[in-house]
Parts: structure tokens; C-alpha cells; sequence
């Protein structure tokens, strides 16, 4: 049942899709200028980020800095491919009304300067690189099209729920870690709108490290050696894993594999796939054995196990068994199991505190899908197709009728995200703002000894 | 006797070490002036030998032993106690040279960092424990219920980077993070909550991250001082000192040309096909194709015919010669005369300019029209692959040149050059065209007299 509307003409008349379609969220039409207006006119929560841009400094401490949100430099994408770097604002007014009349296609988050963006050229004489990034949130990118080689299900621009558990796999190892490792608290976990997810690190702490310590981050969880000009070797040497890799290998990795993965993506049902596995175990003996029994027999006769999952059991048991002194063939399953699972991060933008990375709450222009907060606590539960879309968004509001013209996202599909993003992100990361911000001069002591970590910036 | 300070603090009492200073604050010492000077030249030799090495792709237990080599050749004094006192003032006077720039502020700290690491790791453990604590760095030690609740882990990071296992004797430090990014970029040790377990064998990188943070606060605080209020104070005394160092090249400069390597205007030809770098050669050729060279390449080129030993007589011939065909003998002799006197020091301030070095060649920036500057550089790759063909290089050789020019090791390259052409080694790098002209020569004349 359709039912088109006068685009622009009476906003609250939107295009009815059938409920399949809405579903599938691939409908073009489902992204247009228009509905964008609308969606940032009634459903982007313009207040909320603004808060979490402000930190707690648009509050009443009188220790805040009402410079601290003018310096944060924001870009905009706008229809026609048009590109407006520095864009800065000084309120939370100044960002929406900016938001609703350019109707960027995608807003970008960068870094806050050390003067406000738009005074940047005054700056830039000074001998002394006066303006450059002081705060940014360390931040991750996860693409699903870095395990194209490892999943068969899509490639490109497609996930489904067969591969999206890669992102899972990401989304826990990568979590968990900079909760325990590196100490931070206020993640915040958000889809990409296609393919990917986004991670912000919005602790003080991370906000204030330099580009050398966001690359330490990002090496300390790289595993691959190779680029994408070498086939990605994952390289496991020594006696012994770093205490983080052997977790993230006994606590996710080889729980997913075995899972999820291995028959969610059949990863040795046919010889090409299995191929590329047997590839990787350095004994010639070994692999060409498995080689040949797999080749022999389609189905084991009397086994009705997953083929898969017997053919794993078997290269398992022949690496692994007792007889193997080799550590590096026993090494070996680990390797192939980080090969299939183990998150690849893209380093650049993690290493960059002047990287631009897209803001929460954007509509993806490709699927009309809002990018929504995950939530990591239960993050295998998250479905990469039934996240809101721009059209079914719209058609919520328009169900729930002009009396109620201020309701906003609540009472959408959107309401559930906006909520979480308040209640679990915000709200914890602005309590903790007001007790970092810098004592009172009448309860000032004698300062402590500047460590690098205190974020005093150097070269 | 004049009195050297670069910056207003007080000086520390004494130096923790007994030959390893942290350069915290300036020294209130005593310098001749001739000693500011030689002290830095002597410092600088080191630093840029240690560049070469580390350009060349050195591991660190090599540039480890090339430190001490150095150390050994350049900063000795007769006088033992004088010794500490050369470490110090040599490097408060390079830091007033290297600040003015970013770029050199860059080098410098990166040179002066690495220096210091692996002079740091060459000391005793007792000394290493000394210079953490002068550093006042406010970690503590585990204590031992601390250590024995992250034994275990402790132990599998040890092994997992081939360490010896950590025991209730060691000394294992609680650091933030930030403080030891190498550390935990290679997963060496042991992390919680945002805090590091660094062992005492790792200690080096602590203690190289704090160098590193208060050298380069300091040089940025040195550079305002010097643009504020130092470099017109000193303009008769200190100034020209220090501006003379930052460009200096501390090898020959070529102004006196030795006996074989006089020329004479028949020679040229031959001697620009066989023993002219290419940078050279370029000019040489163009100047013969074009008889007209700007400005930037009659410079270059003609302060390095000077350094060959061409004669001021045969200079003024030889450009003549070409220029005339573009431009006449009159308006030769009239515009173009003048500067090539000039060049030999007999105009004007009678200065006997000297022929660049590397370093300024590649340095230099080519515009429309321009042949100078470094081939190397500034060539597409197409037309340095033609120029190497023509210089009579084989595509192989070619492909390593091309592979040291992407990442920018341009005397690299040149030398990689010459030792195809001239079927030998060349170990100590090309940085000077001249001294390029002056080996090829050498080895040519070897060669031919070898033959009679």
C-alpha cells in the first residue's frame, strides 16, 4: 500500500513503505534532502551531544571553560558533495540551527583546538603552531570490509547476520581491554550506519593523549603484521601470549570461532576454503594428510555433526596432540583462529588526533540507517538489519499524529538509543567531568609534579 | 674568558653520574669562545655520524657501538676533568643552534634522544637507578604483596618477549601508561587499569621519554629567549657562531683544490662524462644544450668547477663560450661576468664562496626553468631512470637507487651511483659533489696508472 506524498510541500505527509520493505531498509528513497530536514528538525538529539561535547564545562562550575565547546572543530558533508571543514559553535542553539539549515548529509567530529576553528588562519603566522589539537576522544574504526578474505557470506558494502559477528568479536575484545588494560570508563560503542562500528574513549585521560600514545594504543592491539598490499600474517612467535592476547583468545576469539564462525560461514566445507586454512600450517606433512582426507570423503559416514566442526576437530587433534613438540605447530590454531577473528582496527584514524570521525545519530546515506549507540554489555544481541531507518523513523512521527509536535524521538523506534545514550554514556561521563574539573583557587595546594600523563603537551 | 649561559636557573649542585649528564639546567661554567665553537663542532660530529649511521638503516647494537666509537674519537680532553664540562657546553650550545627552526629542533632532539639512550643503556644498573631518581620521577618500586598478586602475569609477559622470569627481588615499576608508549606498543609489559609494569631492564625507555619531554619543552623555551633577547645581544660575539654551525658541513669544503684535480677548459668534457655527479652533469649538459643556466645552477655549478680547480681564467672563457651563443659576448661580459668574479672572491665583499655541500643542494628548491638542486629529489622518476641510462647504469642498479630516492635518502642514491659506475665501494657516502669528483678522479688515475 503506497501512498505518495507532496515531498517539501506538507512535512508531516510521508511516503507509506510496506512493512517488508521498511525492514530491509535498502529503499533509496528512503534518503533524501527532505527527509533529513525532517529527521533533524524532530529526531537528531541535537542537546544530547552537545552536553557530551561540552564536558561539563556549560554547567555552572565556576572553574568551567565556556571556551571548551567553540574550540571543537565539526565538519560538515552537504548534498552536493560540498565539504565545510572548521565549522565551530558556540552554543548548543548555534549547532542545531546550523545542523537544521544546512541539512548536512554527514556530520563529522574532530578534535578541539587550541583556539576556536574559525580564528584558525590568525593563528597560523605565529612561528609557534599556536593552533593544533589539545582534546580529542580516542577513537577506533572497524570496517567489515578489512575481513573480506575471511568471510564468504558478503564482501563490499554488504554485512548480514553471518559475518557481523566479526564486529561482536571487535566490539568485546576491543571493550574489554580498554577497560581493563588501559583503564577507561566512558566508551562509547556506535554503529557505522553500513558496515562498521565506531568506538569513542571519551575518558580525560584519553581525550589528552598525543598522536605517540594513540599509536602505542593502536600497536599494542595490532597482530597482523603485512598490509593490504601483503597477505596479513598474523604472527604469534614466543613461549608465551601477552597476557591480553591469550584472553582475548580463550575468553572471545576461540569461543566465536568455533561457534559462530566456523559453520556461520562454512569455513571448511568446500577445498577452496579449507585451502586457504591448511595454507597456513607450516608442516607440509600435516597439511597435506588433512588435504587428502578431506578430499576423500565428502561426509564422515556416520557422524551427522556439522562438517566443519568435525574437520576443525580433526586438525585441532592432529596439532595439538600429544605427539606435536613443535610449539609452533601448536601455535598454529591459534593463529588460524586469530586469522578469522581477531578485530582489525584501520590504525590511521586511531593514530591521528586530528582524524574527523562521523558523529553518533547520523543517517547513512547509502542504507538510511541512523548510526545508533551499541551496547557493549550485550553487544552480540545487536542486529545490523533491524536498526532504525530514516523512512520508518519518519513514518513513526507521522503515526503519532501533529498533537504531539514536540515529542521528538521519544515514542520512536529512536527513543530506545537516545535513552541509552543518556542514561549509560552520558550521564556517567558528565558525573565524572564535575569531579575533574580543577579545584576552587581557595582549595588549591601545592601542585603535584607535571607528569607526561598529566597531558601536558610537548613536541 | 667570557661566560656562557643560555639560560637563567640555578645549577644543579652536582651531576648524580660520574660521566652521564641529564642537561637539566644550563651550567654556570667558563668558555673561551674558541672552545664554544670547537666543543659544538666536536658534538656535532658525533650527531651527524650517528644520523649517517641510523640513515643507512644501523641496528641498535650497532649504533650502540658507533656511539662509543664517536664518543671516544670526538668528545676526549686533555684534561679529564674537563670532560663532563665539553659534554655539557657542547650541548647548551647546540641546543641555541637547533632551536631556531622546527625542523632543526626536530633533528636535534631526535639525535640528542637516541645519544642519550644508548649512552644511558651502556651504564651500570646502579648508574641507571641513580639517573631514574634525578629525574625525580614519582614511581615507586612494588612491594612485594604487590608483586606477588601480578606474578603470574608478570611472568607470562616475561616470556612471551624472551625476558627472564621477574622474582620477588626484582625491581618492577607501577608507571602510567603514557609514560612508556614504546613499551606498550610492543606489548612488553604488563598492563591494569591504566598503569604499566615496567622492569628495571626496561627502565631506559622511563627514563628516554622523560628526556625527550623536557629536552624538547626546552628547546621551545630556548628559541624564545634567543628570538627575544639573545640573538641581538649576542650579535658580535655569539650570533655568527651559531648560525655558522646549524648549516655547517663538517667535511672539506673545497675550496682549495688539491693538485690532481686541477682542470683546464679541454678537459671539461671528459672529465664531466666520467666524474661528475649527476647533479652536475645536469648542468653541465643543459648549459651545453641551452648555453644559458639561471642563476641557482650557474651558482651551483660554478662554485663546484671552482672546487674542481678550474682556473678564474678558464671559468670566464668557458662561460663565455656558451653564453655568447645565446646572448652575445658583449652582454656576457657586461651581466654575467661580474657574478663569476664574483664566485672566485674577486668582486664585492671578496668573499671566496665555497661549493655547496649535499646538504644545501638538496635543500634547495628549483623553480620553472631551474636545472640545480638534487636530481635525486627533484626528478621525476621517469627522468632520473633516462639520466642513470645515460650516466651508463644498469636497470638493476637503477631499481635500488629509485627504491633509496622514495625514501628520500638522496646521497644514498648518489652513492649507490657512484659505486655502480665506478665498480667500487664507496663507504663513507657521498655528502659533497666535489668530494664525489675528487674519488671518481682517484680511482681513474689508480686505474691508469695500473695500466702502464
Amino acid at each position: 500500500m503506497t501512498d505518495k506524498g507532496n515531498n517539501g510541500v506538507d512535512e508531516m505527509q510521508v511516503d507509506v513503505y510496506t512493512h517488508e520493505q521498511r525492514k530491509k531498509g535498502s529503499i533509496p528513497e528512503g534518503f533524501n534532502a527532505d527527509y533529513l530536514k525532517l529527521y533533524y528538525a524532530k529526531l537528531f538529539p541535537h542537546v544530547e551531544i552537545f552536553k557530551w561535547m561540552s564536558y561539563g564545562n556549560d554547567g555552572k562550575h565556576p572553574a568551567r571553560d565556556t571556551s571548551y565547546f567553540g574550540r571543537r572543530e565539526f565538519s560538515f558533508t552537504l548534498d552536493n558533495d560540498v565539504y565545510l571543514r572548521f565549522q565551530s559553535f558556540n552554543s548548543a542553539a548555534e549547532l542545531e540551527n546550523s545542523i537544521k539549515e544546512k541539512c548536512p548529509f554527514k556530520i563529522d567530529i574532530g578534535p578541539v583546538y587550541s583556539v576556536d576553528p574559525a580564528k584558525r588562519h590568525a593563528y597560523a603566522q605565529a612561528g609557534d603552531n599556536v593552533f593544533k589539537p589539545v582534546e580529542r576522544e580516542l577513537v577506533f574504526d572497524i570496517d567489515m570490509s578489512d575481513y573480506d578474505d575471511v568471510r564468504y557470506c558478503c564482501s563490499g558494502a554488504d554485512v548480514c547476520l553471518s559475518c557481523w559477528p566479526l564486529m561482536t568479536i571487535a566490539i568485546k575484545v576491543i571493550d574489554f581491554t580498554l577497560r581493563e588494560d588501559f583503564g577507561f570508563n566512558h566508551i562509547l560503542w556506535v554503529y557505522s550506519g553500513r558496515r562498521g562500528v565506531h568506538c569513542w574513549v571519551c575518558d580525560g585521560r584519553a581525550r589528552r593523549l598525543n598522536n605517540e600514545q594513540r599509536a602505542a594504543i593502536a600497536d599494542y592491539f595490532r597482530v597482523y603484521k603485512g598490509n593490504e598490499n601483503s597477505h596479513r600474517k598474523v604472527s604469534l612467535a614466543g613461549p608465551a601470549m601477552h597476557p591480553f592476547i591469550s584472553r582475548s583468545y580463550a575468553d572471545v576469539l576461540k569461543l566465536f570461532f568455533e561457534e559462530k564462525l566456523l559453520c556461520g560461514q562454512e569455513l571448511l566445507s568446500t577445498e577452496e576454503r579449507f585451502q586457504m586454512i591448511l595454507d597456513m600450517i607450516p608442516d607440509e606433512s600435516i597439511s597435506g594428510q588433512l588435504q587428502e582426507r578431506w578430499k576423500a570423503s565428502w561426509r564422515p559416514s556416520m557422524s551427522k555433526e556439522d562438517i566443519n566442526i568435525v574437520r576443525w576437530g580433526q586438525l585441532k587433534h592432529i596439532l595439538q596432540s600429544g605427539k606435536q613438540k613443535a610449539p609452533v605447530l601448536r601455535r598454529c590454531v591459534e593463529e588460524i583462529v586469530f586469522t578469522y577473528t581477531y578485530p582489525r582496527l584501520d590504525m590511521e584514524v586511531t593514530k591521528h588526533m586530528n582524524h574527523l570521525l562521523k558523529a553518533p545519530f547520523c543517517v547513512h546515506p547509502k542504507t538510511g540507517r541512523v548510526c545508533v549507540p551499541i551496547d557493549p554489555e550485550h553487544c552480540e544481541d545487536f542486529d545490523p538489519t533491524s536498526v532504525p531507518s530514516l523512512a520508518e523513523l519518519l513514518e513513526e512521527l507521522n503515526m503519532a499524529g501533529s498533537s504531539n509536535a514536540d515529542s521528538g524521538w521519544e515514542g520512536t523506534s529512536l527513543a530506545k538509543s537516545v535513552s541509552f545514550f543518556k542514561s549509560s554514556f552520558l550521564q556517567p561521563l558528565l558525573k565524572s567531568c564535575k569531579v575533574f574539573l580543577p579545584p576552587m583557587p581557595s582549595e588549591l595546594e601545592c601542585q603535584p609534579i607535571q607528569l607526561v600523563s598529566a597531558g601536558v603537551d610537548y613536541l | 674568558m667570557e661566560t656562557v649561559s643560555a639560560q637563567k636557573r640555578k645549577t644543579t649542585a652536582s651531576e648524580p653520574s660520574p660521566s652521564l649528564p641529564l642537561y637539566r639546567s644550563a651550567p654556570e661554567l667558563e668558555v673561551s669562545l674558541d672552545d664554544f665553537e670547537l666543543y659544538a663542532i666536536d658534538r656535532l660530529r658525533v650527531l651527524k655520524a650517528m644520523s649517517d649511521g641510523l640513515s643507512r638503516g644501523k641496528k641498535p647494537d650497532e649504533i650502540g657501538a658507533l656511539v662509543t666509537e664517536l664518543w671516544k674519537e670526538h668528545m676526549q680532553h686533555p684534561n679529564p676533568s674537563d670532560v663532563m664540562n665539553k659534554d655539557i657546553i657542547s650541548h647548551f650550545v647546540l641546543r641555541l643552534v637547533y632551536c631556531r627552526t622546527e625542523d632543526l629542533r626536530k633533528w636535534f632532539l631526535s639525535m640528542e634522544t637516541t645519544l642519550f639512550r644508548h649512552r644511558f643503556r651502556l651504564e651500570s644498573l646502579e648508574v641507571q637507578r641513580m639517573l631514574m631518581s634525578e629525574f625525580k620521577l614519582p614511581f615507586k618500586a612494588l612491594s612485594n604483596s604487590e608483586f606477588e598478586a601480578v606474578k603470574e602475569k608478570l611472568g607470562q609477559v616475561a616470556r612471551s618477549i624472551n625476558q627472564p622470569l621477574p622474582t620477588v627481588d626484582s625491581t618492577i615499576f607501577k608507571v602510567p601508561f603514557e609514560e612508556v608508549p614504546e613499551l606498550v606498543a610492543g606489548r612488553r609489559v604488563y598492563m591494569l587499569k591504566g598503569d604499566a609494569y615496567v622492569a628495571m631492564n626496561q627502565v631506559a625507555s622511563l627514563v628516554v621519554t622523560q628526556f625527550r619531554s623536557h629536552l624538547s619543552k626546552a628547546l621551545v623555551l630556548t628559541n624564545r629567549k634567543w628570538t627575544s633577547m639573545i640573538q641581538e645581544q649576542e650579535k658580535d660575539r655569539l650570533t655568527p657562531i651559531v648560525e655558522a654551525l646549524s648549516s655547517s658541513y663538517l667535511g672539506p669544503d673545497y675550496s682549495q683544490p688539491k693538485e690532481y684535480a686541477e682542470i683546464s677548459i679541454k678537459d671539461i668534457d671528459r672529465v664531466a662524462n666520467s666524474s661528475f655527479p649527476l647533479c652536475m652533469r645536469h648542468l653541465f649538459d643543459k648549459l651545453r644544450e641551452e648555453h644559458h643556466l639561471k642563476h641557482g645552477g650557474r651558482m651551483q655549478l660554478g662554485l663546484f668547477l671552482k672546487g674542481v680547480g678550474l682556473k678564474l681564467d678558464d671559468a670566464l672563457a668557458f662561460w663565455r663560450v656558451e653564453f655568447s651563443k645565446k646572448v652575445g659576448t658583449e652582454k656576457f661580459d657586461k651581466e654575467y661576468s661580474y657574478n663569476i668574479r664574483h664566485n672566485y672572491g674577486k668582486e664585492g665583499k671578496r668573499t671566496d664562496y665555497t661549493p655547496y655541500s649535499c646538504q644545501r643542494i638538496i635543500t634547495s628548491t628549483p623553480g620553472v626553468g631551474d636545472h640545480h638542486g638534487c636530481p635525486y629529489r627533484h626528478f621525476s622518476e621517469e627522468n632520473l631512470r633516462a639520466a642513470l641510462s645515460k650516466m651508463g647504469v644498469s636497470s638493476r642498479t637503477a631499481d635500488d637507487v629509485m627504491d633509496k630516492v622514495r625514501h628520500r635518502h638522496y646521497q644514498l642514491a648518489c652513492t649507490l651511483t657512484f659505486e655502480a659506475i665506478h665498480s667500487c665501494s664507496c663507504d663513507a657516502g657521498i655528502n659533497h659533489p666535489n668530494q664525489y669528483f675528487t674519488e671518481s678522479q682517484k680511482i681513474l688515475q689508480q686505474r691508469s696508472q695500473a695500466a702502464e
